[in-house]
């Protein structure tokens, strides 16, 4: 049975990582390749890499910074940020990402889903949902929850597991950023829903957070960036707290 | 040289970045004669393992590979075409090792594909020298090899055992991706070249 994942993400914007990191001894922060090696060092079982260039130029330089991160780092990424067709999806594989991530675009076309997992396989599709509570109805949004639309977060995680996603990657866009915790409720009843791993990202502002959405939540991973990026807790230590509490990791 | 079965399935660049950083040097190729002089040989592998066998038959090298006498490591779908039969495609495969691959059972909190990285247990032999006990490796599929009299190392999967490593003779398979399991991967990387 595979251990429960703590996943780093960071946001990338024309090549560089955007949010720094307080690593002692590590001279350019913002430098995606060398944070990912760094984050893999201290024991992170995966690494998402996410795209948030505006431009066509920064998006460009995307593809060069997935060679070098395949060159160095030894353990699974996945890559996301505007991946809006199949050959957007293979220009990454190409690169070396394990993993890619869709969302918006999958929202606007889900057969989109399809056709990158036929041609590379369920494990290699991600589907990044972004949802939030409107009286009581988890409505997906798109566009970094600019756009709210009208699916609902547990008809389309099944639909996009049906169309053969890998995993699902569920931010709560009313958690997210704030550090008050998961909804887990919410995120035990779509790991119930999909037969698929559940991903749980935005919200953690604690090791009791991410223990509740490891257990109550019954996601199998856990995705987080300020709490690792401010330095508040190493991965290490945070994988350790997650142990002493019970849960299977990788240490 | 390493050779690197090259039968058009899948990425083998994180294969060949992992050899990079082990200071290998390494050629990708389907050519009989190439493989046959190779010092080691890996066949990795993504993807259907019917289809697989059906590449491997259509470039004629079933029977070089059968032949080979220098080490010669399986990933993944490589590990399940060096088995007897797979179900995926209901296929015969190599035969080198003595095993069936079949369809992982999903059962309740226990999925398929089996993703994500799990315990290796009862590993013996050169490939895992040094690794401590219990180390973890990095796995993806939804086929498995029952374990056998070939079996070097052992996974859990919901109740089951499955087989996380074979081995008969110069054939050597492991399940999991080494060029995806960290530290542990890389030390099983350097270990089967220095075999």
């Amino acid at each position: 049975m595979p251990a429960k994942r703590i996943i780093p993400c960071l946001d990338v914007k024309e090549g560089r990582t955007v949010k720094g990191i307080n690593f002692e001894g590590l001279a350019d922060v913002g430098e995606p390749v060398e944070l990912g090696a760094r984050y893999a060092a201290e024991g992170a079982d995966e690494l998402v890499y996410l795209d948030i260039s505006a431009s066509r130029e920064g998006r460009n330089t995307l593809v060069s910074l997935v060679e070098r991160i395949a060159d160095r780092i030894s353990i699974p990424f996945t890559v996301g940020g505007g991946i809006a067709s199949l050959d957007d999806a293979s220009r990454l594989l190409d690169a070396g990402a394990d993993k890619i991530t869709v969302n918006s675009a999958a929202v606007a076309d889900p057969a989109l889903i399809s056709r990158i997992a036929r041609r590379y396989g369920s494990q290699f599709v991600v589907v990044a949902i972004d949802a939030r509570s409107e009286g009581g109805i988890w409505r997906v949004t798109t566009h970094g929850g600019s756009r709210l639309t009208d699916r609902e977060l547990i008809g389309w995680a099944r639909e996009a597991e049906e169309r053969g996603a890998g995993e699902i990657m569920f931010t709560s866009m009313d958690h997210d950023g704030t550090r008050s915790g998961y909804p887990c409720p919410t995120f035990a009843a779509l790991a119930d829903a999909v037969g698929i791993p559940v991903i749980a990202s935005g919200g953690a502002g604690s090791v009791a957070d991410i223990a509740d959405v490891l257990t109550v939540g019954k996601a199998d991973a856990a995705l987080a960036a300020s709490i690792f990026h401010y330095g508040e807790i190493s991965i290490g230590e945070l994988k350790r707290q997650l142990a002493a509490k019970g849960l299977e990791m990788r240490l | 040289m390493i050779a690197i079965i090259d039968y058009g399935m899948g990425n083998i660049r994180s294969v060949e970045n992992a050899l990079r950083r082990a200071g290998a040097e390494w050629t990708l190729t389907a050519d009989a004669a190439v493989i046959e002089r190779a010092d080691r040989v890996l066949l990795p592998g993504v993807g259907h393992c019917g289809e697989a066998m059906e590449r491997l038959r259509g470039l004629g090298l079933t029977e070089v590979i059968r032949r080979l006498h220098r080490p010669v490591l399986g990933i993944c779908v490589g590990m399940q075409l060096m088995c007897r039969h797979t179900e995926e495609g209901d296929a015969e495969c190599l035969g080198i090792f003595d095993a069936r691959v079949r369809r992982l059972p999903e059962a309740p909190g226990v999925k398929v594909p089996n993703m994500g990285w799990c315990r290796i247990s009862n590993a013996e032999g050169s490939l895992f020298k040094g690794l401590q006990k219990g180390e973890y490796a990095y796995f993806v599929h939804s086929y498995y090899a029952h374990n056998c009299s070939d079996t070097v190392a052992t996974t859990r999967h919901g109740d089951r055992l499955i087989s996380a490593a074979l081995r008969w003779e110069n054939f050597y398979g492991v399940q999991f991706h080494p060029e995806k399991s960290g530290t542990a991967g890389e030390r099983i990387i350097r270990n089967f070249l220095n075999i």
